[in-house]
């Protein structure tokens, strides 16, 4: 089998793990500047998946693909160190608000120009929203299968796979054509350390925005090394509609961002009775815990 | 998620030290290697970047992988199934990381897939490493072997051999026998050479090897036959695909339990030479046991460092009496003084580590070109000095590492005799570091000429000399002082004349002199950075009273009364 063409989907996020005191603003939104910004953790998982399969298949060409502002390259260097092949930064003021129907349309499009490829592999979901629906939706998108929840690869040819997915009450192994889009939970394996070497390679590594604004003087190196340039691709790039992105492309709308503080600090034990389960159920509806 | 190079901010302030900027432009050769490795570094500060880079790298699989296994690795232990070793789950896991992270063969040249890193990142690392689990770090340690083979051995060997390393091969150096410890010239293993199958083949047994089922390993053996001492002994290099090697048995330790320490039974193993016959132990071995016992001194320090942080975590936690005993001056007294004292060995391993790094550097050009008269001068100087401070870093980081690691469990109380707590197994681990690559004891009888040579007083000279702010002068008021001492001390030892006698007194006269320089080295990282202050001066408080005690001992002291010690 000759290699495959694997596109890794990641998004860098606010560090949402270790929140301290400073995580919230005052409106309630998320105070982004106190979080560290980190690869997304199960997209991690999903760069591991892929890194394996090429272990597997030698010739195999991991990309990874992320969306998000120009300090997002980071992302892209971070697979690079761990063994991707190249990275490609969809950057663009117009991306700006998009939700995740948005976001799946600009990373949809970016794919389309990335053809052909066997498999695209995402977190399940991202830690600052959570909802696991950018993988699946960029499927729909691009009218191929999808696998979600997955946690190992059986088998791969150049035709389909078999994957095991973790569900809640078990596992399920599934079969698919390729190509196919495969979100990976948490509990496939961690990511591999970066390479030393491929630290020293990559560490240069820079989008073209990233160059002019940099002080350092190696400018000769970028031109005997086109590996080192972190493409950059805008919505003109990617050929998308513009009224399909950012604020006027995303129906979802934010009615209200509370703050929620919880204030009960013990466990209480309440009875098997319809009417304390209900009441319990009030309650948490009324402080705002669920609903 | 813990990362234990980004962690300790003692790490990048020795990498930031003044004298790395000739180290690296040497190890580099005016960074000749740029054009031809896509990972080689373009100018110094690339090449620090780098360090930095993969140090952090080092740091957090150390974090996050080896130190959470070091545990049951220490329960656990390695064993023998079907004459082969078989590492620990958790020793499997740790070697696996640190080999597809890249991180075996650092110091080799790029030629043999190394990195090319200088000495000072490389014992970082195994500090680092130390740290995580001191009996791991002989395991990944043993990649000087490498620098040996690639020091001495023929090119057809080094181009057999060093590109193994970083596919994650692991090395052992056999050098003990159940007669032949401390004094290596008893070896009698035998290397004959086969002329039918044109090898040479080794017979015999060797003991107490660390990691002895290893992939390449280094065999000192008696290839001259009829001789009895060190001259009529050869190196050899053997490969484990090879037969001929039985592990008889692994030995139950008190420390380092993950670490297998093998006795081995060598059958007609074919095994090829290393340079020339006869000079294996009074060459390659002495040099083998130079870089073994800057490792060991790294692994002081590592074992130091997770001591001191154990025992500050749980006096901070600990509440006697309604306070926190970290409150108590008995108990903060003792944190004060250990974290001056890792501070304190660090200071001294990053300076010999610096030593090592520029006369080995010139050795490596001297293969390619012929060395300048400066530069050859050059070497000798920092060859002596890497000499005579090996010994003493050695000597001095291993048997504070014992006394730190004792304080810290002291702090523990009751609970940090338990196995519930690291410091157990870390207080194990220590108990080592004094006793193998060279009993303190040797270390002193290494170290020693550095005092009878007056080698020692002359760098205390020219550390005196440095430029000083003025809150640190007072500080080396007491150093100045210390050092009349010392030479009063050294004087009256000399005097005597008596061989036995400077042995009886020659450890506290090296001890002497270890305080004095370390007592500067820490100044000197004062100048550099603020941070230093509190443990310069809390250190050389402490042994301006220790020196005034040996010397005290000294000068009361009579040849004719070592008659009462006789036995």
């Amino acid at each position: 089998m000759d290699g495959l063409n694997i596109i890794v989907l990641a998004k860098q996020v606010p560090d949402t793990r270790n929140v301290g005191k400073d995580a919230m603003k005052a409106d309630g939104t998320v105070n982004r500047g106190a979080l560290p910004a980190i690869f997304n953790p199960e997209d991690l998982n999903a760069l591991e998946l892929a890194l394996r399969i090429k272990d597997e298949h030698p010739g195999s060409k991991v990309t990874v693909l992320t969306m998000g502002p120009g300090r997002a390259a980071e992302i892209i260097r971070e697979g690079l160190y761990r063994g991707a092949d190249n990275g490609i930064l969809l950057t663009d003021r117009k991306f700006a608000g998009s939700d995740t129907l948005a976001t799946s349309y600009a990373i949809s499009m970016a794919i389309r120009k990335l053809t052909p490829y066997h498999l695209i592999v995402a977190g399940r979901q991202a830690i600052d929203g959570d909802t696991a629906q950018v993988g699946p939706q960029v499927a729909e998108k691009l009218s191929i299968p999808q696998i979600t929840y997955a946690e190992e690869v059986l088998a791969i040819d150049e035709k389909s796979i078999t994957i095991k997915r973790r569900l809640e009450r078990g596992v399920e192994i599934v079969k698919s054509s390729l190509p196919v889009v495969v979100t990976v939970h948490s509990s496939a394996p961690d990511c591999r350390s970066r390479h030393a070497k491929q630290v020293m390679k990559f560490k240069h590594a820079k989008t073209v925005t990233e160059l002019q604004d940099s002080s350092e003087d190696y400018i000769e190196l970028y031109k005997d090394r086109p590996y080192l340039e972190i493409k950059e691709w805008s919505v003109a790039d990617i050929q998308a509609d513009e009224t399909w992105l950012g604020l006027s492309g995303s129906p979802t709308k934010v009615k209200k961002v509370e703050n929620v503080v919880f204030t009960a600090k013990e466990s209480r034990i309440l009875s098997e009775s319809d009417a304390e389960i209900e009441g319990l159920m009030i309650e948490l509806i009324e402080n705002h815990t669920i609903g | 998620m813990a990362n234990f190079y980004t962690d300790n901010p003692d790490m990048r302030f020795q990498m930031e030290h003044p004298l790395m900027k000739k180290i690296v432009d040497l190890k580099e050769r005016n960074y000749q290697d740029k054009d031809t490795y896509s990972y080689a570094p373009r100018d110094f500060e690339d090449a620090l970047d780098s360090y930095d880079k993969v140090l952090e790298i080092v740091g957090e699989i150390c974090g996050d992988i080896i130190a959470p296994n070091a545990e049951n690795v220490d329960h656990e232990g390695p064993q023998i199934i079907d004459n082969r070793v078989i590492y620990a789950k958790g020793t499997r896991e740790n070697h696996e990381a640190l080999t597809k992270a890249g991180l075996i063969g650092m110091s080799l040249p790029r030629k043999y897939d190394g990195l090319n890193f200088s000495m000072v990142p490389y014992v970082m690392a195994a500090e680092l490493v130390s740290r995580a689990d001191a009996g791991f770090a002989n395991i990944w340690g043993l990649q000087d072997c490498a620098e040996t083979i690639h020091e001495f051995a023929s090119d057809e060997i080094k181009d057999e051999f060093l590109p193994r390393f970083n596919q994650g091969s692991t090395a052992a150096m056999d050098l003990t026998e159940p007669d032949a410890g401390s004094d290596l010239q008893a070896v009698q293993l035998k290397a004959t050479w086969d002329e039918s199958r044109q090898t040479w083949l080794l017979n015999g047994v060797k003991r107490f090897i660390t990691n002895g089922d290893a992939d390449i390993s280094l065999v000192l053996a008696r290839s001259e036959s009829g001789t009895q001492d060190g001259r009529g002994l050869s190196l050899y290099v053997y490969d484990r695909q090879d037969e001929g090697l039985i592990i008889r048995r692994i030995e139950n330790k008190m420390g380092i339990k993950g670490s297998p320490t093998c006795e081995l039974v060598f059958n007609n193993a074919p095994a090829k030479l290393i340079g020339s016959r006869k000079l294996g132990l009074i060459k390659y071995v002495m040099s083998l046991m130079n870089g073994a016992r800057l490792g060991v001194g790294a692994q002081s320090v590592g074992i130091a460092e997770a001591a001191y942080r154990e025992a500050v975590k749980y006096a901070q936690e600990r509440i006697q009496f309604g306070k926190n005993i970290i409150k108590f001056a008995p108990v903060y007294e003792i944190l004060t003084n250990m974290d001056a004292d890792v501070k304190a060995i660090r200071s001294l391993l990053y300076e010999t580590t610096r030593f090592v790094d520029v006369y080995k550097c010139y050795m490596h050009i001297a293969e390619d070109r012929k060395l300048s008269a400066e530069e050859r001068e050059e070497q000798k100087e920092y060859q002596k000095w890497a000499d005579l401070f090996t010994p003493l870093t050695k000597l001095v980081s291993s048997e504070y590492c014992n006394r730190i690691a004792y304080d810290s469990l002291q702090i523990h109380g009751g609970a940090g005799f338990m196995k519930d707590f690291p410091i157990e197994r870390i207080y194990r681990d220590a108990r080592i570091t004094t006793i193998y690559e060279g009993t303190s004891q040797l270390q002193v009888v290494a170290a020693i000429r550095g005092v009878t040579t007056g080698a020692f007083l002359n760098k205390i000279r020219e550390y005196e000399c440095n430029e000083l702010s003025h809150d640190l002068v007072y500080m080396r008021r007491s150093l100045i002082s210390m050092t009349e001492e010392y030479e009063k001390a050294v004087d009256t030892v000399m005097a005597v004349n008596d061989t036995e006698y400077l042995d009886f007194q020659s450890r506290r006269l090296v001890e002497m002199a270890g305080n004095i320089i370390i007592g500067y080295l820490l100044l000197m990282d004062a100048m550099r950075s603020e941070a230093y202050k509190k443990p310069a001066e809390v250190f050389i408080r402490r042994v301006f009273a220790e020196n005034k005690q040996k010397f005290a001992y000294v000068m009361q002291f009579d040849l004719k009364d070592l008659a009462a010690y006789k036995i």
